[in-house]
């Protein structure tokens, strides 16, 4: 049995910026007002007129060494199929020591008590969809597979193409690259 | 040092990101953690001390000092309320009981919540164990059972507890340690944050839990002996806490981006007020000075002196636990 | 922490034995069950109107997704089209008919039944018509849901029917490409961006301009590496994916323009050929730019001649799949015809009309038509009064609105409007000169305005009367050119709420109460759409199932077997316009100098976010999330030198005295030291508004002064200028 290591692909030359994936997101999974678990960083670098702009659509890595899961006392924020990082409601006693320890700061307190973030969609992914955000996205931005699929499209992304992650110096290996 | 971490080629940053306590920066825990992380230091000192003051009566030969007797129970209840404000801080609170339903290797949090289980039986044992013989008869007297003249539980633990000793005390210091230590891992443990990235946190509360609880028992009269014992202690403590922040502070330099900002945070940024005034001026350098004037007779003691410390020891923990929220590897280092 | 295997182990044991394994734990895979039955129909959350999926539980509308079938959105939707549920169940909807009422001096609306609505209108129409004529009413119109009002007022008598899309957008660049080309542009535009290997994009913001089609072909041209240069004061979210950009200065476009064409022809990098064959007036234009040089184009513009020079050079390298954008909103300076007649040149000197990543030629499915109008009611015998009395407007296409506007004052145009029907659009942020507009309506004997919220026109009316959302309504057929051709349906998902009403229906009752109910043979929508629908030969149950039927895709490049052929006098494409010529404007383009504001004062520009759309959606509080507010941008250093730091809140002032804000400034290197820029649609006084009012800063507001093109007649809005004056908090 072939493991499965889901992982996100965000082309930042496509990237516009819209917000899409952040309504899409909230839309589909019902995430209260004022939370987002997507989220839009836009970063313009230079003096005027020598700018550069890079434009990122970002989310929990769900890292393969995920501190959170490391950290969580009750075994609420746990590794699910395909390396996806979930909290289990029901197991939540809302510490926020998975909060502390996410060096992405990914993760936000649900009003009900529970701490939440993204999911990848997984309740879509068992179905054979994408998650919200990669369906919605106009400029084809997000792309979701499995990384450890040699012909996906997400490891043909990575390997031909320059691309990075956030703050690897973390040595949490989050699998969210961004094609540069 | 400030001045030298901003950019030199200006870069503009915009998200649209708002989760409330995420951004601008991390904000989710608020007083009620440095309160228990306090609380806990100092109970864990408190059982270590009243286990090595055991130790020290029995090789004199003198009955241990009366107010240590009672600090076991006091750190109980020191200890409860803590726990009550760590309670307080959960945010799903009715799920509480889940930290009890399992045991995560990895989670100094959960190694903590089974350390505080096993606080509460040392404790009391320890209690049982060092007060009087009256003392101990008046406490099994409050069991409903003992008074009707039934086989009583408490009565039974009372008698275990007398004729236990060293192993008694022994265990008591190991977990006097385990709970002071494990309140600095919690924040040690999160290598994300850049002020809390060092394993020398652990150390550094457990010395201060230490600090804190001779300073405690000198607030309760006792006999010089016993004064001038506890004032090593707590001098010995205070020097060992002022050696692990001057390695902590050298620590950071040594660590990279991260750790050149987390110290620069107290050496010309926005906590360098609190940690150098309050904290080592205030909480530690000066009862140091007092208490060693102390000893050589040249200044009564007084009361205010304990109080400074145990302020010390609280601010040590509130300045570490705000100042480190905010400060997250990947926001530091950038990309 | 290492820990040894042994104890590892155990742990894992312990923790399994107290949850996994018995079973305590429901399945922690957290489904938010949002989806629903869906319900095919289109977007109306801004005008491009894609195909969407509305999920239905329970009467309840959970998301908005896109439709895969339809050729607009293919599955994907812009951050509105999802915020569609933001509109539907905005509290401050406008929920029952309301009559302005007096008392003790003081007005209010008070809320009333339709019937006493629609009668008090239709009352005052009858009136009209009899004391003024029909043609004394105007229809501002702006929306899908305008189709059946149209017909009312047509059928009614009156020849003013229009939108701002005109003269406060679209026109002059209409107009221009008709003049060379033979033929406007419309909307979808028929832009090959997908295909296209270069593509310029003249002040177009897209990416931030959120017309889903076109940003969705844009990123395809982006991720096949396509070249984009980017002519803009303001370094937009395209301008960060170009391969140049072009910080002009605001006003000179059309001076870079000439200078392109210059390099072009110089250079002899235009594609020969093409012209050979389908131009006329390329003589008279070599002569026209000779002397406009990349070195005369610096002095005007400020752009770098070797810039222009390697800018000309990308574009001409990727001919003729080279695209010179040819934009949508252009009423900028007030000789925005001209500037649009030098895109479309250098779009034929590139060879991209009617090529393969150019612009392509559209194809539509033939609908049956709906002009009972002609038919039934009376006849237009009246031309609009649109313009003052004796003004020569030469080109047209689309009535001046702001005309309209004017024509309320008496004594303005041929006759005097007395009357407004104003739908969905918001005039007192649409057109220039708000104090204007607001006296304007003083003169009127009756003002309707239908909207969906309680925007600032409809606190200007006598009625006010609540349209249901696109989500809770039919509306006609929608067949557009495009690429290819297809027809769209609108289709109720939810019943609509309060006592709102589709347009459908507010017309058909309108036009019973004036004798003109035979304009509306039918009692449900749904028979007059089916019955349309079998007369173009399309399956309506098709239609309500999937939302889009497709047609046969015609050929719409020469690669596919076009011969083009060209609408004009001469039949080919007119560099030099001879009807220009003939109504004694230039025929050839010229560099008019725009105008010049008083010393220390910044340009006012404006522009989109691709998370709204204009001030429509700034109630919106599920848009709001992401953007509640604008910002003023400045440049760093101008901003310096006003000692104004980043967030800090301003008062905005314009030359005449207008005032917005207090607003949020942006301190930013992304801008040119002369001009100031904000997004359109914020800054709402309308107290109804409870989310949006006082929000932001209104850039409307702050346009009292506008330049009019003289060959459309159009409103050019980018000739305000501003300083701005700190609000200490």
């Amino acid at each position: 049995m072939s493991a499965t290591r889901y992982a996100m692909v965000v082309d930042t030359r496509r990237c516009v910026g819209c917000n899409a994936c952040v309504l899409a997101c909230k839309s589909e999974n019902s995430v209260p007002a004022g939370y987002c678990r997507d989220w839009i960083v836009e970063e313009v670098r230079g003096n005027y007129p020598h700018l550069s702009a890079e434009i990122r659509s970002e989310r929990c890595n769900h890292c393969s060494h995920a501190p959170c899961v490391a950290n969580c006392p009750t075994g609420a924020s746990h590794i699910e199929e395909g390396g996806v990082v979930l909290v289990n409601h029901q197991k939540c006693t809302g510490c926020k020591a998975c909060m502390a320890a996410c060096p992405y700061d990914a993760r936000y307190v649900h009003p009900e008590g529970y701490v939440d973030k993204c999911t990848f969609c997984i309740h879509r992914v068992r179905r054979g969809e994408d998650p919200a955000c990669v369906s919605i996205c106009p400029t084809k931005t997000l792309h979701f597979g499995d990384l450890d699929d040699p012909n996906s499209e997400v490891s043909q992304l990575v390997r031909t193409r320059k691309s990075k992650v956030k703050g690897p110096e973390t040595g949490c290996d989050p699998n969210l690259f961004f094609l540069v | 040092m400030w001045q030298a971490l901003a950019q030199s080629v200006p870069v503009e940053v915009t998200t649209a990101r708002a989760n409330a306590h995420v951004d601008p920066s991390l904000h989710i825990w608020e007083s009620e953690i440095p309160i228990y992380l306090f609380l806990g230091g100092l109970a864990g000192g408190l059982l270590i001390l009243s286990a090595v003051l055991a130790f020290m009566a029995r090789r004199e030969g003198k009955p241990v000092a009366k107010a240590a007797t009672w600090m076991p129970f006091t750190a109980l209840g020191l200890l409860s309320i803590g726990m009550l404000f760590l309670f307080l801080d959960l945010a799903h609170k009715f799920y509480v009981w889940r930290f009890y339903l399992s045991f995560e290797l990895t989670s100094p949090m959960s190694w903590g919540s089974w350390i505080l289980m096993l606080v509460y039986p040392v404790g009391i044992l320890l209690g049982l164990n060092l007060i009087s013989e009256e003392a101990r008869s008046r406490i099994v007297g409050f069991c409903p059972l003992a008074r009707a003249g039934l086989p009583s539980p408490l009565c039974w633990l009372a008698a275990k507890a007398k004729k236990m000793n060293t192993g008694l005390w022994g265990l008591s210091i190991a977990t006097g340690i385990a709970l002071a230590v494990y309140t600095g891992i919690l924040l040690g443990a999160n290598g994300s944050r850049v002020v809390w990235n060092s394993a020398l946190l652990g150390p550094l509360f457990l010395v201060s839990g230490i600090s804190g609880a001779a300073a405690f028992l000198l607030l309760f009269r006792t006999d010089p002996d016993n004064e001038k014992r506890l004032l090593r202690f707590d001098i010995a403590a205070i020097v060992a806490e002022l050696v692990l922040l001057g390695l902590l502070l050298i620590g950071y330099g040594n660590a990279g981006v991260g750790g050149r900002f987390a110290a620069a945070q107290f050496l010309g940024g926005p906590w360098s007020g609190s940690f150098w005034g309050l904290l080592i001026i205030t909480g530690l350098i000066l009862p140091l000075v007092l208490e060693t004037s102390e000893q050589r007779g040249r200044v009564h003691a007084s009361k205010i002196l304990p109080i400074v410390v145990l302020f010390g020891g609280f601010m040590l923990r509130y300045i570490m636990v705000f100042s480190g929220q905010p400060t997250s590897i990947v926001q530091v280092a950038g990309f | 922490m290492k820990v040894s295997g042994g104890t590892a182990a155990g742990g894992v044991l312990f923790s399994g034995l107290t949850t996994k394994w018995w079973g305590a734990d429901k399945d922690p895979i957290p489904d938010p069950g949002t989806d629903g039955k869906i319900v095919p129909s289109f977007c109306e959350m801004c005008f491009w109107k894609c195909g969407i999926h509305a999920h239905v539980q329970n009467d309840k509308v959970t998301k908005i997704v896109g439709n895969p079938d339809h050729p607009l959105s293919r599955g994907r939707l812009c951050p509105r089209g999802t915020g569609g549920l933001g509109l539907l169940y905005d509290p401050d909807r406008l929920k029952r008919p309301q009559l302005r009422r007096e008392k003790d001096g003081k007005q209010y609306f008070e809320d009333v039944s339709w019937d006493e609505a629609l009668g008090f209108i239709a009352d005052k129409m009858k009136k009209l018509s009899k004391e003024h004529g029909p043609e004394s009413l105007a229809l501002f119109s702006h929306g899908k849901g305008g189709s059946w009002l149209k017909s009312v007022v047509k059928a009614y008598g009156s020849p003013n029917v229009g939108a701002p899309s005109w003269a406060q957008c679209m026109g002059p660049r209409e107009v221009g490409f008709e003049l060379t080309f033979g033929s406007g542009l419309g909307s979808p535009e028929p832009l090959d961006l997908h295909n296209a290997r270069c593509i310029t994009l003249i002040g177009s913001h897209l990416g931030e301009n959120m017309h889903n089609t076109q940003v969705q072909d844009f990123a395809d041209a982006v991720g096949k590496r396509a070249d984009i240069i980017v002519v803009d004061p303001r370094f937009s979210v395209a301008a960060g994916k170009a391969k140049h950009w072009l910080p002009i200065k605001p006003g000179t476009d059309t001076a870079l323009l000439l200078a392109w064409m210059h390099v072009l022809i110089k250079e002899k990098l235009y594609d020969r050929d093409y012209i050979a064959r389908h131009a006329t007036g390329f003589d008279k234009l070599v002569k026209h730019v000779e002397e406009k040089t990349p070195e005369w184009a610096f002095t005007k513009t400020g752009i770098d001649p070797e810039l222009i020079r390697a800018s000309a050079r990308t574009m001409a390298a990727a001919r003729p799949a080279s695209i010179v954008h040819p934009g949508r909103h252009s009423t900028w300076y007030g000789n925005d015809t001209n500037r649009m007649r030098a895109v479309a040149i250098l779009n034929a000197l590139l060879g991209s009309w009617g090529r393969r990543g150019g612009i392509y030629l559209k194809s539509s499915m033939d609908l049956a038509p709906y002009k009972l109008h002609e038919k039934v009611g009376h006849k237009i015998t009246k031309p609009a009064a649109d313009r003052a009395k004796d003004a020569v407007i030469p080109f047209g296409g689309e009535s001046l609105v702001q005309g309209f506007r004017d024509a309320s004052f008496p004594g303005y145009a041929e006759y005097d409007i007395k009357a407004w029907i104003v739908y969905g659009t918001n005039l007192i942020q649409c057109l220039p000169d708000r104090k204007k507009t607001e006296k304007a309506i003083q003169n009127l004997d009756l003002m309707v305005a239908i909207d969906v919220l309680p925007t600032e026109i409809t606190g200007w009316a006598d009625v006010i009367l609540p349209e249901c959302t696109y989500l809770e309504r039919y509306d006609d057929l929608w067949a557009p050119g495009y690429i290819e051709p297809f027809v769209s349906l609108r289709q109720p998902v939810v019943k609509p709420m309060y006592d709102s009403k589709p347009n459908w229906w507010i017309s058909k009752q309108l036009a019973k109460r004036l004798g003109l109910g035979a304009l509306f043979p039918w009692d449900e929508p749904e028979e007059y759409l089916r019955a349309r629908a079998d007369a173009s030969g399309i399956s309506f149950d098709a239609l309500k199932a999937k939302g889009v039927v497709h047609g046969r895709p015609e050929p719409a490049t020469t690669e596919e077997g076009v011969e083009l052929t060209f609408d004009t006098p001469s039949g080919k494409i007119e560099l030099y316009s001879s009807l220009m010529a003939e109504a004694g404007l230039d025929p050839l383009p010229t560099f008019e100098p725009p105008n010049v504001g008083p010393a220390g004062s910044f340009r006012l520009l404006f522009g989109r976010s691709p998370v709204h759309t204009f001030g429509r959606t700034t109630n919106n509080r599920m848009l709001g999330e992401i953007k509640s507010e604008n910002e003023v941008w400045v440049n760093a250093r101008a901003a310096k030198e006003l000692g104004l730091r980043q967030g800090a809140r301003v008062v905005v002032e314009n030359q005449d005295g207008a005032k917005t804000g207090p607003m949020k400034v942006k301190v930013t290197q992304r801008i040119r030291p002369d001009c100031v820029y904000m997004i359109h649609g914020f800054g709402h006084d309308d107290k109804r508004l409870h989310f949006a009012n006082g929000r932001g800063g209104s850039d409307s507001d702050l346009i009292t002064k506008a330049a009019v093109d003289p060959a459309v007649g159009s409103t050019g809005m980018n000739v305000n200028f501003v300083t701005l004056e700190e609000v200490m908090s």
